[in-house]
């Protein structure tokens, strides 16, 4: 069995009021995961992977991250290998430009001006925003700012990506181009952990999927087991989407009831139908 | 009756450098009691259309506008903010833009107290704004250490204990899981039914707008450029596509059934598509 790249073992932690955010989380996430976190607003989901970069220390239990205590590593070490895009851009956003905004981590990380240079200008591109490599940050609208964030830590192409909402703000379209682009460095082996609420999001690109509650793991199975356990979402305040629901509606006609997506429907529904007009 | 009239109205922001022009004559009536939703990608000027409801544009923000926007017969460009913010109210993107008080409950006594309402009716205004939005439990709470959505429930109370003619939403569940977003769209059409607030619902996901709205807009790079009901907008896949919305799920599903197998599919609610599909399922002769 290969060794886990984010191994969580009894974690607890606690802000300083003293009331548990998380509770107790023991769990494995493979290398090459591209792990769903979802649950309420409030239930941890936050707390939990702020862990994985260091932000938070534990307060009790252990962390390793590649077999790296994070209680013992500062957030700078872990920064090439840990990337973290937060929920609100502007906690993230300090540089006069967007291209310095973008060149930042990596000039950190002691890479060469050429090779800064070259990665800053095709992330831009693939994220579409290259007109705007001169302008300042804070003129721009929300929706761009959180694309520069993106660029800003996908330009530093971290082993484990954290993206904490990623996509609140964004357009479809946008959505659609950053999702690409997760998936092919997913593809390339990076580790993809996504925290979110979007159920659709989390149906059609996550492989597995934690379920949290009030500070507790109450579910950890492939996306399609999570989703096709109506209760367990009930009871952690979410809902499948309207094709898995559809999907359960119609099983009395034939249809699954563990569908994610709207083209899997389609080939279910157009298999039982012969529909091939 | 129009509670909102948009007429021939321009705006270009002042900067440095060249003015940036982000509306371009946009011409709007909504209805008063009516729920309205103006969608469009990232960029189109949506946010900028807020501040144009609320008098923020002209008077607080620097750029140059033209046209007129009358909010139930007031003319923005005659009347200070101030005097508009019990008119319209807007929630905006970003909850932390509007929090800053110690306690949830101060936050929402904030708005009431300039309005320079009674003590007694402050305080059932903030009973009755912070249990419609679920975050009575947490009255004494500090904004600060609550959850984005948690927050942008507090900031909806805000505006919701105002009572305004007009409630404007910028997006304002895109921070809120599932059970959130339902809570709050419930929340503000109870509003609408109840006591004639009109609704403006702004944003690029259509799945709940649709379900609430009559009327639908979409904005590109600061033109309408479609209005009409949300069944027949959400129909046309290309329209929606270049508008960057995100589509009821089941309208996507009418999309791809209707390119696969020639049907004319066209829901916006799991009740429609279930009860066409079974009726295809049982007798494969009919068609959608």
């Amino acid at each position: 069995m290969a060794e886990p790249i984010i191994r969580i073992n009894r974690l607890s932690h606690a802000y300083e009021e003293g009331t548990p955010a998380i509770h107790d989380i023991t769990l494995d996430i493979p290398d090459n995961a591209f792990l769903a976190i979802i649950g309420h607003n409030g239930a941890g989901k936050t707390t939990l992977v702020k862990h994985f970069n260091g932000l938070l220390k534990p307060s009790r239990g252990q962390v390793l991250v590649t077999g790296i205590d994070v209680a013992s590593t500062s957030t700078a070490a872990l920064a090439h290998l840990v990337g973290f895009v937060f929920q609100n851009p502007d906690h993230q956003i300090f540089s006069g430009t967007v291209q310095e905004e973008v060149a930042f981590g990596l000039k950190n990380l002691g890479i060469a001006s050429h090779e800064v240079e070259r990665r800053v200008g095709q992330i831009l591109d693939e994220l579409e925003i290259g007109a705007f490599r001169d302008t300042p940050p804070a003129m721009l609208g929300y929706g761009l700012r959180r694309k520069i964030t993106l660029a800003a830590v996908l330009a530093m192409d971290p082993r484990i990506l954290v993206l904490d909402e990623p996509t609140v703000g964004l357009d479809a379209h946008s959505t659609n181009e950053f999702f690409n682009h997760i998936n092919r460095m997913h593809q390339q082996g990076h580790s993809i952990i996504l925290v979110t609420h979007d159920m659709r999001l989390a149906a059609r690109y996550s492989s597995s999927c934690l379920v949290m509650r009030q500070g507790c793991t109450i579910g950890y199975d492939t996306t399609r087991n999570i989703f096709s356990n109506s209760n367990l979402l009930a009871c952690a305040g979410l809902a499948q989407p309207a094709v898995t629901r559809l999907g359960s509606a119609l099983q009395d006609a034939g249809m699954p009831a563990n569908l994610l997506s709207v083209e899997e429907f389609a080939d279910a529904y157009l298999g039982l139908s012969e529909h091939t007009l | 009756m129009a509670i909102i009239q948009v007429e021939h109205l321009s705006f270009a922001y002042t900067t440095d450098l060249e003015p940036v022009k982000v509306l371009d004559d946009i011409n709007l009536e909504i209805d008063k009691g009516e729920a309205f939703a103006l969608m469009g990608p990232t960029g189109a000027g949506k946010s900028t259309l807020c501040l144009a409801l609320n008098g923020i544009i002209p008077h607080l923000v620097n750029g140059t506008m033209d046209g007129r926007v009358l909010v139930d017969g007031i003319d923005t460009r005659d009347t200070y903010p101030a005097a508009l913010s019990q008119t319209v109210g807007i929630i905006h993107q970003d909850p932390d833009s509007q929090l800053f008080c110690p306690s949830v409950e101060e936050e929402v006594a904030f708005g009431l107290e300039n309005a320079g309402l009674a003590r007694q009716e402050i305080t059932e205004r903030i009973d009755w704004a912070l249990r419609v939005v679920r975050m009575d439990a947490y009255r004494k709470s500090s904004p600060a250490r609550l959850s984005g959505g948690q927050k942008q429930r507090v900031a909806i109370a805000c505006s919701l204990a105002l009572l305004p003619k007009v409630l404007v939403l910028d997006e304002p569940t895109s921070s809120l899981d599932p059970a959130g977003q339902a809570e709050v769209y419930e929340a503000v059409e109870r509003l609408r039914r109840e006591r004639q607030v009109t609704l403006v619902l702004v944003g690029t996901d259509a799945e709940h707008s649709a379900a609430y709205t009559a009327h639908m807009a979409f904005l590109i790079a600061g033109k309408i450029i479609a209005l009409g009901e949300p069944q027949k907008l959400l129909a046309d896949k290309q329209l929606v596509t270049l508008a960057g919305v995100y589509p009821p799920q089941m309208m996507e599903l009418a999309w791809e059934l209707n390119s696969r197998c020639q049907t004319s599919y066209n829901w916006l609610h799991m009740g429609q598509a279930e009860s066409d599909l079974r009726a295809r399922l049982q007798d494969p002769r009919s068609h959608g």
